[in-house]
């Protein structure tokens, strides 16, 4: 018997977090530009310490203008997309779950651009109009799953093949909607398709709403990690989890809205990209078990890590051309769910 | 043991009868169910009024032919089900009313297997059944720890431990599960159908094991099963149901005859009294008339 201490959740977390620095430090350094280690960490501590003014040299801008809030953004995304994808596995029982697959990504999407098309007939405050998106896109994630969570409904008991079926032909049904308004409606500033159906992360956002997408990670990861028993007791079925003393009406409810939020947000800033939510839990269960007190904080470290990597690869690869991230992703992603769903069958 | 048959006047009124059965820790009062796929149709299933009581210690068996209502019965008993009307109440809460954690701190209940959908270890496994007795995010202390060992080493299976849950057997892994159910320290203990996958070994194991934790930890149990010959061997009380109606509530002794159990099971039997004085049923096989 080994139970989960605190001090050993800690450790595997700080050395998850001291992966993810190296994968930063590296990110930062490869691309068109080198930068030596020195100048890298000489302007990091500048940004660090509030003197990023002092920052002179191009390369320096670069690096911190560019490559920098790239990166974050991108341990933003990874983390949220895995987060969702834990508690989606959990609570639709299902290891084949992620927000991509069930089409929440798509839903997201959606209801980003829908906001987008309605926002400049609005007449609202600046601060007000930058959280219309994001609420856009929380909107659609969780109309989405909604809907999905009631598709793959079959006498009482969730049936996992027409989940996962009714999730990919769901996103498939609202990719077209996409395509359909980003066709009509080409006079607008939205940004192209690609963009929202591959996922990207080059957008430059304003400070304002890096500040949003933090508390609401925050917001909807805490959530999460506060039915992380539950999710536990769940593994062995809903029956068996409400007789040792699970309140599954308001697990589900926590989850899916928490849920839909960092998938919501994510897709908001980058479109959706696939695969993050699905792969990244099963590698961290590989690795740390099923208990998901530690797969919840270890799955948005990963994330965080393989979207980073995942960016860093796609913008090097063909330079000065950049591949999406999502591209990368699905890349990767979608032969290993080929693989699970494969030896899942057997 | 000595056989004890609870008096069950129909007529006589519930608070009557908690009055007559202070010790009485579990008491089924007139408890009727149907279903019906939607409110206008008739209802497809119903099982109507059934009463009994059980102190601690006792374990009671509810016997029928398939689709007779049993689990229906087990699940209104575990308070996940709401009675049409009557009420089921343990240390007279109604089960029914009482919030999931604090249900789950009270009564466990062994279904039949589950399917892990993530590998888990056995001593992971047990350790859920602490999960009723401790906050939201809490980690495990010493004393779930102490009880969940405890609970393995009472279902004999301390050397299971370690192992992954897919790798047990069905008699094994059914020990694990009946440990979980243990480390939540109910009062009421709930089987369904625990010996169904289980060879005969395996199923006289698990009964034997039930009747010393009964005794031993006080439990109340209630066990819904198929094998006449285990629940008359192993229970004090015996519950016969069939298509959705109590026909017999009593000893086994008491319950077990001839007569009533072919009626019931539609299959010849023979019925005697084996050495301990508990009933043995037998199919005939050879006899023409059914």
């Amino acid at each position: 018997m080994r139970p989960l201490t605190i001090q050993r959740l800690f450790l595997q977390c700080a050395a998850l977090a001291g992966i993810l620095f190296v994968v930063v430090i590296i990110a930062l350094k490869a691309g068109a530009v080198e930068v030596s280690l020195f100048a890298l960490g000489r302007d990091l501590i500048r940004v660090i310490v509030h003197h990023g003014g002092e920052i002179k040299s191009d390369y320096g801008l670069i690096v911190m203008n560019i490559r920098l809030p790239r990166i974050l953004l991108g341990i933003f995304v990874g983390a949220s997309l895995a987060v969702a994808g834990t508690g989606f596995q959990a609570l639709l029982r299902n290891p084949l779950a992620d927000p991509y697959v069930l089409g929440v990504s798509n839903g997201a999407a959606l209801g980003a651009i829908l906001a987008l098309l309605v926002s400049p007939h609005l007449s609202m405050l600046p601060t007000v109009a930058d959280l219309l998106t994001p609420l856009g896109a929380f909107l659609g994630a969780a109309a989405t799953i909604a809907a999905v969570y009631f598709l793959g409904r079959r006498e009482g008991q969730i049936d996992s093949t027409t989940l996962l079926l009714g999730g990919v032909i769901t996103g498939s049904f609202l990719a077209a909607i996409i395509m359909f308004l980003m066709t009509s409606e080409t006079g607008s500033n939205l940004r192209g398709m690609a963009y929202w159906l591959m996922g990207n992360l080059s957008t430059s956002l304003q400070s304002s709403v890096y500040w949003i997408l933090w508390i609401g990670f925050l917001l909807g990861a805490g959530a999460i990690y506060t039915t992380a028993s539950d999710l536990n007791l769940l593994l062995s079925g809903e029956k068996e989890a409400m007789h040792l003393g699970v309140d599954l009406p308001r697990v589900r409810l926590v989850v899916y809205i928490a849920a839909s939020l960092l998938t919501g947000l994510a897709v908001s800033v980058s479109g959706s990209i696939g695969y993050v939510g699905l792969l990244v839990p099963h590698v961290m269960r590989q690795i740390f078990g099923s208990d998901h007190r530690v797969l919840l904080p270890t799955a948005a470290f990963g994330g965080a890590i393989a979207v980073v990597i995942a960016d860093t690869i796609g913008r090097t690869v063909v330079p000065p051309a950049e591949l999406p991230v999502g591209a990368m992703t699905a890349l990767a992603g979608a032969p290993l769910f080929i693989y699970l769903l494969r030896r899942r069958m057997a | 043991m000595v056989a004890r048959q609870t008096a069950m006047g129909a007529l006589r009124s519930s608070g009557e009868a908690s009055r007559a059965n202070n010790d009485a820790r579990l008491s089924v009062e007139q408890v009727s169910y149907a279903y019906s796929p939607n409110p206008t149709q008739a209802p497809l299933f119903t099982l109507e009024a059934t009463s009994f009581q059980a102190r601690a210690g006792e374990i009671v068996a509810i016997l029928g032919p398939n689709a007779s209502g049993k689990s229906t019965l087990l699940k209104l008993i575990a308070g996940t089900l709401e009675p049409l009307s009557g009420r089921v109440r343990l240390n007279g809460f109604e089960t029914h009313s009482l919030t999931a954690r604090t249900r789950a701190q009270r009564i466990a209940m062994v279904q039949q297997e589950s399917q892990l959908l993530f590998p888990a270890r056995a001593w992971e496994f047990v350790l859920q059944g602490r999960h009723p007795h401790g906050r939201a995010l809490r980690f495990e202390n010493a004393t779930d720890i102490a009880v969940a060992r405890n609970a393995l080493a009472q279902v004999g299976a301390a050397e299971l431990s370690d192992r992954w849950m897919a790798e047990l057997s069905g008699g094994e892994k059914q020990r694990v599960i009946l440990a979980r159910a243990l480390a939540q320290q109910p009062l009421l203990l709930l089987l369904d159908e625990p010996t169904l996958h289980l060879d005969i070994a395996a199923q006289v194991d698990l009964l034997h094991g039930l009747r010393h934790l009964a005794v031993e930890n006080r439990y109340t149990v209630v066990v819904v099963t198929h094998e006449l010959n285990l629940a008359g061997e192993y229970a004090d009380q015996v519950v016969l149901i069939q298509r959705g109606k109590c026909l017999r509530v009593g000893p086994p002794g008491v319950v077990y005859q001839r007569e009533l159990l072919e009626q019931v099971f539609h299959t010849p039997l023979s019925v005697e009294l084996g050495p301990s004085g508990r009933p043995r049923v037998n199919v005939v096989a050879d006899r023409e008339s059914r």
